[in-house]
């Protein structure tokens, strides 16, 4: 999965980094940082929350496809 | 052709919404309610109704709007209608917003905590010296937001009291008095700003002058309206919400005793207390500012729209048991914040206060438990903060 967010959308509520820690950080201006933006299977639930609960809509998760040999 | 039902009603149970909303969430998602001065508004009551709607680009917050719907006489207001971000659209919006943003992000937020828990340790020693019957409301519930905004503003130490003793009247007193302490407290922060443009100290409203009134972005009169604003939403939220927790809580001994049995449960106490509590009602007053099409039905430019909170909290569509007060669900998911550009600015921040009292509080005192029954406590508010007046408890 390649998770993406919108700075510009973004306003800071903190749901994303609150939900999956692992893949979201803010910055010191309180925006989002996507600190891992290549995520797997066992980060898939929480970052589908997260975006779920982005109050501003900022997030965007796309499926990566598999490359051949995968 | 059915007549829409009025709004907004009374709630019997501090906790519960009133028993006539039963009747609009069955009309719901999308319905028309009756307000107190005659008007129909629409009413959203579901959850991914309200979802949708609150992040559509025709919804408007602009509160001067001759179709913008008042719930309440203190509503009508210049003040109430002209609130820096609350009552304002994009781009003038957002740009208040992305100054706020950095003092209030999560990562802002969770630097305070040792801060907070200070504060409230300080609060619990002073109930427990006092012994019970206690009254929790003047002992933690008001002055705990109250101080802590205070403390983030930068409001000096030596006018701590001052400050605490006029925010508890604005929420409290009666209405004359309530409008005094408000006139004083917007003269107090008009004060403090003009001391803050000549020697900005450390706290919020010092950073906001170096950072953007030095810039020329805003001035000094911006500057009083973003400290009022600040200081309303931070504080009859925060109080309520911290009140009307401790009574569900109590009032459900067999949840309590799930929390008291592992406290590291209590995050996700909290978020199904925002979910049940629905501390204020209604989550959006807005007006349409251009054609909205939501759950099959129109909503026509220049109509007046509410999102209710406490309903689409509860909604069967989107919680199971959704009535059922429940610290280990999974599915908290509320509004009780908002949704969209406007969601709440202090949601961490009240969160963290909500979770520190409360732990703090049934930590030291495990065998807290009301003084009198819930139906006598004294409540107060129809369509807004839903207040309690008195929490007396013993242990």
């Amino acid at each position: 999965m390649r998770v993406e967010a919108d700075r510009d959308r973004c306003i800071s509520a903190g749901r994303c980094m609150a939900t999956a820690p692992r893949i979201f950080d803010q910055d010191d201006d309180g925006i989002v940082v996507v600190v891992v933006p290549e995520t797997g299977p066992d980060d898939e639930a929480q970052v589908r929350e997260a975006g779920f609960l982005c109050p501003a809509q900022a997030i965007r998760i796309t499926a990566v496809r598999s490359e051949p040999g995968d | 052709m059915t007549i829409a039902p009025p709004y907004p009603q009374k709630r019997t149970c501090p906790y519960q919404p009133p028993t006539g909303y039963a009747a609009i969430a069955e009309s719901g998602p999308v319905l028309k309610v009756t307000l107190f001065d005659g008007r129909e508004a629409w009413m959203v009551t579901g959850y991914q109704e309200s979802r949708d709607i609150l992040t559509h680009p025709n919804l408007s917050s602009q509160r001067t709007h001759p179709a913008f719907p008042i719930v309440a006489p203190r509503f009508r207001s210049p003040v109430a209608r002209s609130l820096a971000m609350i009552a304002m659209d994009p781009p003038e919006h957002d740009i208040y917003r992305r100054y706020l943003n950095p003092h209030f992000s999560l990562k802002m937020v969770r630097t305070m905590r040792g801060d907070i828990e200070r504060i409230v340790a300080g609060f619990v020693d002073e109930i427990i010296e006092h012994g019970p019957p206690a009254d929790l409301i003047p002992m933690l519930a008001m002055p705990l937001p109250s101080l802590v905004i205070c403390q983030h503003l930068g409001v000096p130490y030596h006018d701590h009291e001052f400050f605490q003793d006029a925010s508890g009247k604005v929420m409290l007193g009666d209405e004359s008095e309530s409008a005094t302490a408000a006139d004083s407290l917007v003269t107090y922060l008009d004060n403090l700003v003009t001391e803050q443009l000549s020697r900005p100290t450390d706290g919020l409203l010092g950073r906001l002058v170096t950072e953007r009134v030095a810039e020329g972005d805003i001035g000094h009169d911006e500057l009083v309206s973003i400290a009022l604003v600040l200081l309303i939403a931070a504080h009859e939220t925060t109080a309520s919400s911290l009140a009307l927790g401790i009574i569900t809580l109590l009032e459900h001994p067999e949840q309590l005793a799930k929390l008291h049995a592992d406290m590291s449960r209590l995050p996700r106490a909290v978020e199904e207390l925002l979910r049940f509590i629905g501390t204020t009602d209604l989550v959006a007053t807005r007006v349409a500012k251009g054609d909205i099409e939501i759950a099959g039905t129109l909503i026509r430019a220049g109509e007046p729209v509410l999102v209710s909170g406490v309903l689409a909290n509860r909604d069967e569509a989107n919680h199971q048991r959704p009535d059922e007060f429940d610290i280990l669900r999974e599915d908290t998911h509320h509004l009780t914040f908002g949704f969209g550009i406007h969601q709440c600015l202090g949601q961490n921040l009240a969160r963290l206060e909500l979770e520190v009292a409360l732990h703090q509080l049934l930590t030291r005192i495990p065998t807290l438990k009301l003084a009198v029954p819930v139906d006598q406590l004294p409540i107060l508010g129809a369509g807004t903060v839903q207040r309690v007046l008195e929490l007396p408890v013993e242990w």
